[in-house]
């Protein structure tokens, strides 16, 4: 943050009527005034750390308690015993993967439209992501819910246009719930590669169609590398939000479909057991924060989650 | 058909070599929007398998709603929760965009971090923590608890819109003021949110959607006289498809719509100046 010389000007005016007009008192004065702004951060942080980071290092901690409340490892035991677990993570890891490729093969090529667009028609075109990345995660779930099901729209469509003969089980199954995750996943991959796109300096295409690319040549040599740090934030973030996904595949998935979080929920709804709940949220919680880590030291991802907003 | 050979971008494509991505891109939209505005029209159906377009146009599902105590009380949690939400989330978060923008501290980074985990943290683990918080402390179905789980959901968005504001905002303005005698507060006021007042809207309006829309944190802490409108379309979801969501639906896309048209106008708005 560039407010460092914003502090040595303010300091100015307030030198001059000091009584003090000393080095080391300047500095105290400084600095006391910077712990003061500083502080409208706490009560922002405070509310954090009583809702989210106490509670969840409870959880932390109960996850390594047993029923009889000793210490153990037996919660982290039956997920690598357990073949019921490692179901539950294989699936998750697959409709993560599979949502998040499927959204940059068909994000990249619309961001890509967008961002060639006249300014005017590229806002008209981008309220149609925005709309969606505006509603209800529910109301767009439950309405893939009415198009997909049996009798829907979607099959009863294919069937007058003769794409297939009888109803196709489209929801309550991995399709659905693909489906209904793409769908809402997409806007979090478009707007970050939309946004590194705009950065692009078109000067570059120009010279290497000038140096005699093709179109193609110039696209994948200059464009396309050009635009992978906003690609791969996109896809990162969108594989993230997915491992945690709970009410998209409890939806439309029909119970054919359990990943991670919804094991968490029914730990703790059906069997009461927090123990189970919490470590299963420890390693999601794990699983999340290393991708993340890992990611940022490769990709500077704070930056663009600092100065990426969509709006 | 003479724009199809005509030059589409900088290099020598021409807009015939690129029909494909017109088609996909296309597609790729109606599949974005297509779903949500197909629920408005579903909704006015007479059946009780919603039909597009519908055979016989009736407003019952909208009747049976209205009609509904249960509806119409979650409908006023739902719409309590996400405004009180909203007047928490905004200031704290202005504050501490401000704060971390003007103060410099070397770990003003790991606050903001810290500030924005709650966007990275899976919500489903937030709302185990703060159900078992809640219960050790008797907060359970109450609105209150609510609006603070949903305002650490809605501070890292009030945090991230206001920070990228002030990034663009000249602090020299609150300097002049505060050397001719303003002090802090009332340069902040005075000079410094009138220019970032768009950013503040939206953070408000988000903050507001972020509440009204949640749907895992209300399963866990909202209940019995105060559910909140997704606990309750959410629970009934997975037993069947009753047709009076579809008039709840329709109307929560237009209170989104009409929110996104705002900021629109807002962002428009400010461009011009």
């Amino acid at each position: 943050m560039s407010a460092a010389d914003t502090i040595a000007t303010t300091e100015s005016p307030r030198a001059e009527t000091s009584e003090r007009p000393h080095a080391d008192g300047l500095k105290r004065d400084a600095f006391l005034e910077r712990m003061r702004l500083f502080g409208l951060c706490s009560p922002a942080l405070l509310l954090v750390l009583v809702i989210m980071v106490i509670p969840v290092g409870w959880l932390f901690y109960l996850s390594f308690l047993s029923d009889e409340g000793t210490f153990s490892l037996e919660h982290y035991q039956r997920m690598i015993d357990s073949k019921s677990y490692a179901r539950i993570f294989r699936t998750t890891f697959e409709v993560s993967i599979l949502t998040t490729v499927i959204c940059v093969l068909i994000g990249y090529p619309l961001a890509y439209f967008l961002a060639q667009l006249p300014s005017r028609a590229a806002n008209i075109c981008l309220l149609t992501v925005l709309l969606p990345f505006w509603t209800s995660l529910l109301v767009r779930t439950y309405a893939w819910l009415v198009l997909l099901q049996r009798k829907g729209l979607i099959n009863s469509w294919a069937i007058d246009l003769g794409l297939w003969d009888e109803p196709v089980k489209l929801v309550h199954n991995l399709n659905g719930t693909l489906i209904g995750m793409v769908h809402i996943m997409l806007p979090f991959l478009v707007l970050p590669v939309y946004g590194s796109m705009k950065a692009i300096d078109k000067d570059y295409l120009k010279a290497a169609a000038n140096c005699g690319a093709s179109p193609t040549q110039a696209f994948w040599q200059v464009f396309f590398p050009l635009s992978l740090p906003g690609l791969f934030a996109g896809a990162l973030i969108v594989f993230v939000l997915c491992l945690g996904f709970f009410v998209t595949p409890a939806v439309l998935g029909g119970g054919r479909v359990i990943m991670v979080a919804m094991r968490i929920a029914d730990n703790i709804e059906i069997f009461f057991n927090w123990g189970a709940a919490s470590a299963l949220g420890v390693v999601l919680l794990l699983l999340t924060m290393g991708i993340l880590y890992v990611s940022s030291k490769l990709l500077k991802l704070d930056r663009i989650l600092g100065g990426g907003s969509h709006t | 058909m003479n724009w199809l050979k005509g030059a589409a971008s900088d290099t020598q494509i021409t807009h015939g070599n690129r029909l494909w991505l017109y088609v996909l891109s296309g597609l790729v939209m109606i599949f974005l929007v297509a779903p949500t505005v197909i629920v408005i029209p579903m909704s006015f159906s007479e059946s009780q398998y919603l039909e597009f377009p519908p055979r016989e146009w009736s407003v019952r599902w909208y009747e049976h709603y209205f009609q509904s105590e249960q509806w119409i009380s979650a409908t006023l949690t739902s719409l309590t929760a996400a405004c009180l939400t909203a007047l928490v989330a905004t200031p704290l978060g202005t504050m501490a965009a401000y704060g971390l923008f003007v103060s410099n501290v070397r770990f003003a980074h790991l606050v903001f971090i810290i500030l924005i985990s709650p966007m990275m943290v899976p919500v489903i683990l937030v709302g185990i923590g703060v159900f078992y918080a809640y219960v050790k402390l008797k907060m359970v179905h109450t609105i209150f608890g609510l609006v603070l789980a949903h305002s650490i959901l809605a501070i890292p968005l009030v945090l991230i819109v206001v920070s990228s504001a002030l990034r663009s905002y000249d602090m020299n303005q609150e300097m002049v003021a505060r050397s001719l005698g303003a002090t802090r507060l009332r340069a902040f006021m005075v000079i410094t949110l009138p220019q970032i007042k768009f950013a503040v809207i939206t953070s408000t309006l988000l903050s507001f959607l972020t509440s009204f829309d949640e749907v895992i944190i209300a399963m866990f802490v909202s209940g019995g006289d105060n559910s909140t409108l997704t606990r309750n379309m959410f629970n009934a979801l997975r037993d069947q498809i009753d047709p009076t969501i579809a008039s709840i639906s329709t109307i929560m896309v237009l209170i989104s719509s009409v929110l996104l048209i705002c900021t629109q106008v807002f962002g428009k708005s400010k461009k011009e100046h």
